[in-house]
């Protein structure tokens, strides 16, 4: 029973069994992935790429392995490298300066969409402020999804990067990202896509994707937190400049002239967080036996037998109703907030988010100050949404 | 802890039909508060005369804790002195934060059941602190962080 493997699901909140429907926002730990980082610090650790004694060295191979458990996780194939970042957020951020700053113009233009996160607009908004460039947004249609017509007509001669997301982590929209990324490359533009919501409930393939930059963190795939992974296009990583610098990113130093080290390193300035990326391989791993088709295919029967039911509850207003959805459900319910209900559900032991989920933009354009937002991780199952339910007819007679 | 407690008849009845709301014409004070963790955002208008605040009105949108707060305290302090309302802001801050429930405080006593719920303080204090910087004229909006 994989449930078993999270003991966390064994403890229970304000007296109640605990139900985890908060995954979008991190995901919970198998033991695997805990034991992972524990005999890797009770064992066997040493820094990386320092010593000339064998615990480095074997510390360094299985930190440098890792890059290829990603590159085969994501089907990424020679044209990428990987390289170590602590999440998506600042994996966004490197392309943002190395790529942006060092190379782009006042004037030059970003596309991204109107249901991105926080952290795939501020990045770009910086480098608005910074040097000038332009901010062009894709709009999302009432069901919530990307309104390709509209993203067609943004590009111009000006246009150095589209920037968006795999999966809404409010809506839970799949975007067409394969065909979008065609679109750009026939315009001679890169697109970076940010999984870091699509990741932990699709199989997703990079090389087929053709995407240049693909961003994810490990926290939400049920690894640690504080390491994520930028996968890149080798040839546009060759060219761009340090992100950082420091120890490990170089190959001599003197005052006069510092050469910088090869791919990937010349991106991960100091000593990385290895437990974390020991972590996130025993994450893979641990994936890797249950399959991500599985995952996926477990995701979407839970979505099948949780929307009729919450659409059932008079009051209640989905928001992102696309055919093509990961397992993340946003809703309102009529004359109540979200941050009430939120409060209820709390006390009933079952755990979602409430709030604006870090997309102020999109709340925006569906006209909510905030939404409940339920999502699922590969240890949720029907009876977690039996509760759920029963928690919102109770908030309903409690806040009515 | 009890949901009933937090979620008193009163309370709801504030949070669904928020006593002076709307926007207060020549307001002599004004100030936006707003709480970036939950997006919960309202701006307070007050008219003072001989430093007493005779009129007072509130418009924003938040969680039905916010606006039963910021509904009652408007109630609570028209009449009352700037001094009258600091000293008012520190009980209902004492009654929501630790539980100290002073006479003075009158209706605002519904909100006694806060206390249990840490994670909502700022959902009940929202609308004082916003009030507080509409006082001092505070030039920039008040956050909860």
């Amino acid at each position: 029973m994989m449930r078993d493997d999270f003991p966390i699901l064994k403890t229970t909140m304000h007296g109640k069994p605990l139900v985890f429907l908060d995954s979008a926002a991190s995901a919970q730990k198998p033991k695997q992935v805990v034991d992972a980082i524990s005999n890797f610090y009770t064992t066997r650790y040493a820094n990386v790429h320092r010593g000339i004694y064998e615990l480095s060295a074997t510390a360094t191979k299985i930190y440098e392995e890792t890059r290829d458990v990603i590159k085969q996780f994501i089907k990424a194939d020679h044209h990428y490298d990987i390289v170590f970042v602590n999440g998506t957020t600042e994996g966004i951020n490197l392309v943002a300066q190395s790529l942006g700053r060092m190379e782009w113009l006042a004037g030059d233009e970003v596309i991204l969409s109107e249901m991105e996160h926080h952290s795939n607009i501020v990045p770009w908004y910086l480098l608005k402020e910074q040097i000038g460039i332009k901010l062009k947004v894709i709009p999302v249609d009432d069901d919530g999804a990307l309104q390709l017509n509209d993203y067609e007509k943004l590009f111009s001669s000006r246009t150095k990067l589209v920037a968006i997301t795999h999966a809404s982590n409010v809506l839970g929209t799949i975007n067409p990202i394969k065909e979008m990324i065609a679109i750009a490359h026939r315009h001679h533009v890169p697109v970076l896509i940010d999984g870091a919501q699509a990741i932990p409930h699709m199989p997703v393939n990079i090389a087929d994707l053709n995407c240049d930059f693909y961003l994810f963190s490990a926290h939400k795939l049920y690894g640690p937190t504080g390491i994520g992974v930028l996968c890149g296009k080798k040839e546009l990583l060759k060219n761009m400049s340090p992100y950082q610098g420091g120890g490990d990113m170089i190959e001599t130093v003197s005052f006069e002239k510092i050469t910088y080290a090869h791919l990937p390193h010349r991106f991960e300035a100091g000593t990385p967080h290895i437990a974390g990326v020991i972590g996130m391989k025993a994450a893979l791993q641990y994936i890797n036996q249950i399959g991500m088709d599985n995952v996926f295919q477990h995701e979407q029967e839970l979505l099948a037998y949780t929307l009729p039911k919450l659409k059932a509850i008079p009051g209640v207003r989905l928001i992102g109703n696309t055919s093509q959805k990961v397992g993340v459900i946003s809703f309102v319910i009529e004359n109540m907030h979200a941050h009430d209900i939120g409060t209820v559900l709390d006390s009933e032991g079952i755990a979602v988010r409430a709030g604006h989920h870090c997309a102020m933009p999109l709340m925006q354009r569906f006209n909510v100050p905030a939404t409940i937002r339920v999502s699922f991780g590969i240890y949720n199952h029907e009876q977690d949404i039996d509760r759920l339910i029963a928690a919102l007819h109770l908030a309903k007679r409690i806040l009515s | 802890m009890s949901l009933r407690e937090l979620y008193q008849d009163m309370i709801l009845d504030h949070g669904k039909q928020p006593r002076n709301f709307g926007l207060l014409d020549n307001a002599s004070h004004q100030h936006v508060g707003y709480n970036p963790v939950c997006g919960d955002k309202l701006k307070v208008y007050l008219n003072e005369q001989n430093n007493k605040i005779i009129a007072i009105q509130f418009e924003g949108v938040g969680c039905a804790i916010s606006m039963a707060s910021a509904s009652l305290m408007t109630e609570a302090v028209k009449g009352k002195s700037f001094e009258e309302v600091h000293t008012l802001f520190n009980s209902f801050h004492e009654l929501v934060t630790k539980g100290n429930d002073a006479e003075t405080l009158g209706k605002l006593s519904v909100f006694s059941g806060v206390v249990e719920f840490p994670i909502r303080v700022k959902c009940a204090t929202l609308a004082w602190h916003t009030l507080k910087a509409a006082i001092e004229h505070n030039p920039t909006s008040v956050s909860t962080e």
